[in-house]
């Protein structure tokens, strides 16, 4: 059994992983308690890769990011870099659907923190850097946590976009998710059982873990209420 | 010396206020509502008024130029009504949280005393959510002290505190005044507490000081 779609999917889904932490993080800190015009606007394109067809979003990518599209055209002119038909088309696909649930997370996270501890941090003389670094991160890192979860197995998971940038090549873009698709084209039912089993037991251990995690945290807060 | 004179649009009314504060405890009195935390924050520049000027030992926090020093720069001490104790670390880290990574010996001897004094040495270990009400006040007021601010300001410090707590927090308060020596600003809603703790008690009624019970204040506008 080749096992090199189940090392793809999961180089694609800690690349894209890393990738959407650092901006979810960062883009959810920056717009946390700030207000200005068309803040909502902006958080609603964050958020909608969640409701559209990844279909949608694999053809907005692909006028783009393709050979001819405005950024696509321009990497391959400039540096040579051609995005649609590799691996990279999959990370970038996965990018842009698991965002919004890295973002969302984030922002919960953020939000449901108590001001007064950055407030008092400042008076000790604390930088806004140091403020991030050892008050809001560590204590917002439970949310944040869920959601680099829920990132990953959303990532491990993409198909519809990634199928309409990347193509399916295989060992070059089959992802689990190819696989099973066209091996039951094929006709290759036990392949694609195999993948099936191993996806679903990943995605099941990724939820159970978080269910786990986010109970356990709840009763840790709860200690500290008393 | 501190020498504050505001105004800031709240929801219902403006905060107008102007008074100074040499090295004793003013009490800020006024029923809830009535624009004292407001005062606190301004002075630590976690709101900025609309016009007017804090000074604070002849430095600058605030000119009414839309040019504040920021609450960083500002070296204040600040105990949050609900003390605001980091609760992911130990009551040592946060007593810390303000030095700078060099403790000088003057800065260790401080820390010192402010354990003794305050009665903490045993709870350096454990972390908030497993110290008392009177405790976390305790650890609050070692905090903002450590970093010898010189100015410190606290809201309702002792109002989550028990009858026989709060009697002892408040000795403690003006105790530790006496050593420190720079101007505390007390807000309190609680009538007794103002009597017992202030120098000097100034009444806030809807943004307004209406009265100085000791009336050495500056003038006093009243609308």
């Amino acid at each position: 059994m080749d096992l090199s779609p189940l090392l793809l999917s999961i180089k694609v889904a800690v690349i894209s992983t890393t990738i959407v932490f650092v901006f979810g993080v960062f883009f959810a800190h920056l717009f946390e308690k700030r207000l200005f015009w068309g803040k909502s606007i902006v958080e609603s394109l964050f958020l909608l890769p969640l409701v559209l067809p990844p279909t949608v979003v694999g053809f907005g990518l692909l006028i783009l990011f393709g050979k001819k599209g405005w950024i696509g055209n321009w990497l391959l002119e400039t540096f040579d870099i051609q995005i649609v038909f590799t691996w990279t088309a999959a990370v970038l696909a996965s990018v842009v659907v698991s965002f919004p649930l890295m973002y969302q997370s984030a922002a919960a996270a953020f939000d449901s923190l108590d001001n007064k501890l950055g407030d008092a941090a400042r008076t000790m003389g604390a930088s806004e850097w140091r403020v991030f670094r050892t008050i809001t991160f560590p204590l917002a890192w439970p949310g944040l946590l869920a959601g680099l979860v829920l990132s990953f197995a959303r990532g491990l998971g993409e198909f519809g976009a990634t199928l309409m940038l990347a193509g399916y090549i295989p060992g070059k873009t089959d992802t689990i998710p190819m696989a099973i698709y066209f091996a039951v084209e094929a006709g290759k039912m036990e392949k694609a059982t195999f993948w099936v089993v191993i996806i679903t037991a990943l995605g099941f251990s990724t939820i159970l873990w978080l269910n786990w995690w986010s109970k356990r945290n709840l009763r840790r807060f709860a200690s500290e209420k008393r | 010396m501190l020498d504050v004179s505001i105004r800031k649009q709240l929801d219902h009314f403006e905060l107008d206020v102007s008074f100074t504060a040499y090295n004793e405890i003013i009490v800020l009195a006024g029923s809830s509502g009535a624009g004292k935390t407001s005062i606190l924050q301004a002075i630590a520049g976690l709101n900025e008024p609309d016009s007017g000027m804090i000074t604070l030992n002849g430095k600058s926090f605030f000119d009414g130029k839309r040019n504040s020093l920021p609450t960083r720069s500002r070296n204040i001490g600040y105990l949050f009504q609900d003390y605001a104790l980091f609760p992911h670390m130990t009551v040592e880290r946060n007593i810390h949280y303000g030095l700078h990574k060099q403790t000088t010996a003057t800065t260790g001897f401080i820390i010192e005393q402010l354990l003794t004094v305050l009665g903490i040495s045993h709870l350096l270990d454990k972390y908030p959510h497993q110290i008392s009400g009177g405790e976390k006040q305790r650890v609050a007021l070692a905090r903002a002290l450590a970093t010898e601010p010189d100015l410190l300001l606290l809201d309702e410090p002792l109002s989550a505190l028990d009858e026989e707590t709060r009697e002892e927090c408040q000795n403690e308060l003006l105790r530790l005044h006496e050593l420190w020596k720079i101007p505390f600003l007390i807000v309190t809603h609680s009538r007794l507490e103002a009597e017992k703790l202030g120098d000097r008690v100034l009444h806030l009624k809807k943004g307004l000081l209406v009265n100085d019970s000791r009336g050495t204040m500056k003038e006093t506008p009243v609308h």
